[in-house]
């Protein structure tokens, strides 16, 4: 399918800090593209760019083919990594609040369904625990029925249950059409949401692809891993029997289909930094 | 525009509910009149304020008297002025010692005191006595406007100011960039809310203080009620240009702590600038918040209208204008 957004060399620079190294990537209509990365990697500059709040140092942004024009703010759903609300109004007021800056606002039934709602609707904004804040955040993003849709990192500090939840509103999401990107430190959202997965460190975009393409192009097989020691397996029956000839001694081993958590070690020299 | 009022009716609902900030907004100038009229109620002093034109002749037995203070006046200053001092017992008499008149309010209560003085004294001799009219204006009638402007400008400059650069700080300002809603449509919802809010704050504090103390009242309410608007227009108008940049609420908070504390001080809110050093005088004349109240004052105190004080009105119109302007050109939403 066509590409709904693509950047070609799109570079940001603050000062001396290179945050987003000349990156380029398209991003398919329909799908759910992950940015993966770090702390500091350079994930919230791209999509921050992407959504037309920061300028990018050079570079080109396509909306379906074309340099983005102001009515781009009317079809783009966005998600701030931080966002305090308004104070001392409740969640619904907020909702009918921003449905009043957009021509065709999603109905309140719908975004009550989509974002699970219907229990924090008449509390105050001020008064919403993680979760709960995330929903909203979310709701308010997809009020403007948005072609495409911008979390930033949605379920960071929610608890697990709370992550579950989210992600199976964000599969509802996308369900509807809604082409979605979002950026996680979290390996496990990517592999679970992702149809197309962008790995970023240090400004630089270290691999683009799908998650099972991802891990057979740089894995085969299974890990194995002893105390201290780590094996590739290609071959599970070979490595098994070649370290019992060795006379290893197999307490404390273990056999783990690798994942991209693995994988971005492999990648960056170094686990996720969170 | 549905827009619009939807962010005004959000703003104004935020101000309505925080009822700590409601309820400071109300009270604290309401308490600060009733106190302060209680304070000055009895004026012990028996002091008796003389305003002397001309040189002091000090063969005016009068001008020796004890417990009398003289404060001289060139010839050349405007006889209106100083009438109406005597009017609103500023001053308790006005002796020329060129043209030999002396001038007494015959509603003073130092009145017959000052005459039996004037007549008894030596050199009293061959001054006529004058008499102009006119009721005491209480320490309190001179002070609401005072309060009503001190009122109006933490309102303001808090209210739009301060609350700006949270928004900012916070992002809910880069929320707002990521709608369709543009930058003047969103500061002009946070203005217009906040006039409305002050303003109805501000006539509840005058009618509200107006039921126990009935102020003096001698100008037309609609001409006051558009003084207050322009008050409340170039104090938005100011926090709008302090808020266009800041990106620290400490920072903003310091920077309108700085600009509000000489405000409430120089620009006459609980007592007037006159006989203060001349360099006071001509900063407070810098301070849109003096134009504020000495125009107030003039239509409460003495009846004037708008047009009579036009040079405020002027002021305080070509200051708005000028920070609207700063205000739209410096305004970033991050
Ligand atoms: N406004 C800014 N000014 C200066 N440096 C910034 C700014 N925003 C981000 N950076 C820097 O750019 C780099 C990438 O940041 P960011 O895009 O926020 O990373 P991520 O979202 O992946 O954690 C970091 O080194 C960060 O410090
Ligand atoms: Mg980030």
């Amino acid at each position: 399918m066509a590409d709904i957004m693509s950047v070609e060399f799109l570079e940001k620079r603050y000062g001396n800090v290179q945050a987003v190294d000349k990156i380029s990537f398209g991003i398919p209509e329909g799908i759910c593209f992950g940015l993966l990365g770090p702390n500091g990697a350079g994930k919230t500059t791209t999509i921050e760019m992407m959504e037309g709040i920061t300028d990018p140092t050079s570079g080109q942004i396509l909306f379906r083919g074309r340099p983005i024009e102001p009515s781009f703010k009317k079809k783009v759903g966005i998600q701030f990594q931080h966002t305090s609300l308004p104070e001392f109004i409740t969640v619904k007021e907020t909702l009918q609040l921003f449905s009043a800056f957009y021509p065709n606002p999603r109905p309140m039934a719908e975004l009550i369904r989509l974002c699970s709602l219907d229990d924090i609707l008449n509390r105050d904004n001020q008064k919403l625990s993680g979760g709960q804040k995330q929903r909203m955040l979310l709701a308010l993003a997809i009020i403007p029925m948005p072609e495409i849709v911008f979390l930033d990192e949605p379920t960071t500090g929610l608890d697990p249950q709370a992550r579950r939840n989210f992600w199976d509103l964000v599969r509802g999401i996308k369900a509807q059409g809604t082409t979605v990107v979002l950026t996680t430190h979290y390996m496990d959202e990517a592999q679970v949401l992702c149809d197309l997965i962008g790995i970023m460190d240090h400004g630089h975009l270290l691999e683009l692809d799908t998650p099972d393409h991802l891990l057979s192009k740089h894995f085969q097989g299974a890990l194995v891993r002893l105390p201290g020691r780590e094996i590739q397996a290609e071959n599970l029956d070979d490595t098994m029997k070649q370290l019992l000839a060795e006379g290893a001694d197999l307490t404390g081993l273990s056999i783990h289909k690798p994942d991209l958590e693995d994988l971005f070690i492999k990648l960056t020299g170094s686990t996720l930094r969170s | 525009m549905k827009a619009f009022t939807a962010m005004v009716k959000a703003r104004t609902m935020e101000f309505v509910r925080d009822t700590g900030s409601f309820a400071w907004a109300l009270l604290f100038p309401i308490v600060m009149i009733i106190g302060f009229a209680f304070a000055f109620s009895s004026n012990g002093d028996t002091l008796f304020k003389v305003g002397v034109l001309g040189p002091g002749d000090s063969s005016l037995g009068f001008l020796k008297a004890p417990q009398t203070q003289f404060i001289p006046y060139e010839a050349s200053q405007d006889r209106d002025v100083l009438m109406n001092k005597l009017r609103q017992h500023n001053l308790d008499a006005l002796v020329d010692t060129q043209a030999k008149v002396y001038w007494v309010n015959d509603q003073g209560k130092n009145t017959k005191i000052l005459d039996l003085l004037m007549v008894h004294l030596e050199g009293g001799e061959g001054y006529s006595r004058q008499v102009v009219s006119g009721a005491p204006v209480r320490y309190v009638d001179w002070l609401v406007p005072g309060v009503i402007a001190m009122n109006l400008m933490f309102g303001c400059l808090f209210g739009v100011g301060y609350v700006l650069v949270r928004y900012r700080k916070n992002g809910v300002l880069k929320r707002m960039k990521a709608t369709p809603v543009s930058a003047l449509t969103f500061i002009t919802a946070q203005g217009v809310s906040r006039f409305f809010i002050v303003l109805v704050t501000s006539l509840f504090v005058y009618v509200g203080t107006n039921l126990f103390l009935n102020f003096r009242m001698d100008g037309s309410y609609l001409d006051l009620l558009l003084l207050l608007s322009l008050g409340i227009l170039s104090m938005i108008a100011l926090g709008l240009a302090l808020a266009s940049r800041f990106k620290n609420e400490e920072l903003a908070n310091g920077v309108i702590n700085l600009i509000t504390w000489p405000m409430m001080l120089f620009s006459g809110v609980f007592f007037s600038l006159e006989g203060t050093p001349k360099i006071l005088q001509d900063l407070s004349l810098g301070l849109p918040l003096t134009h504020f109240i000495t125009a107030s004052r003039q239509v409460m105190l003495e009846g004037a209208s708008l047009a009579q004080v036009m040079p405020e009105v002027a002021f305080l119109s070509i200051f708005t204008v000028v920070c609207l302007g700063l205000a739209a050109w410096l305004f970033r939403w991050e």
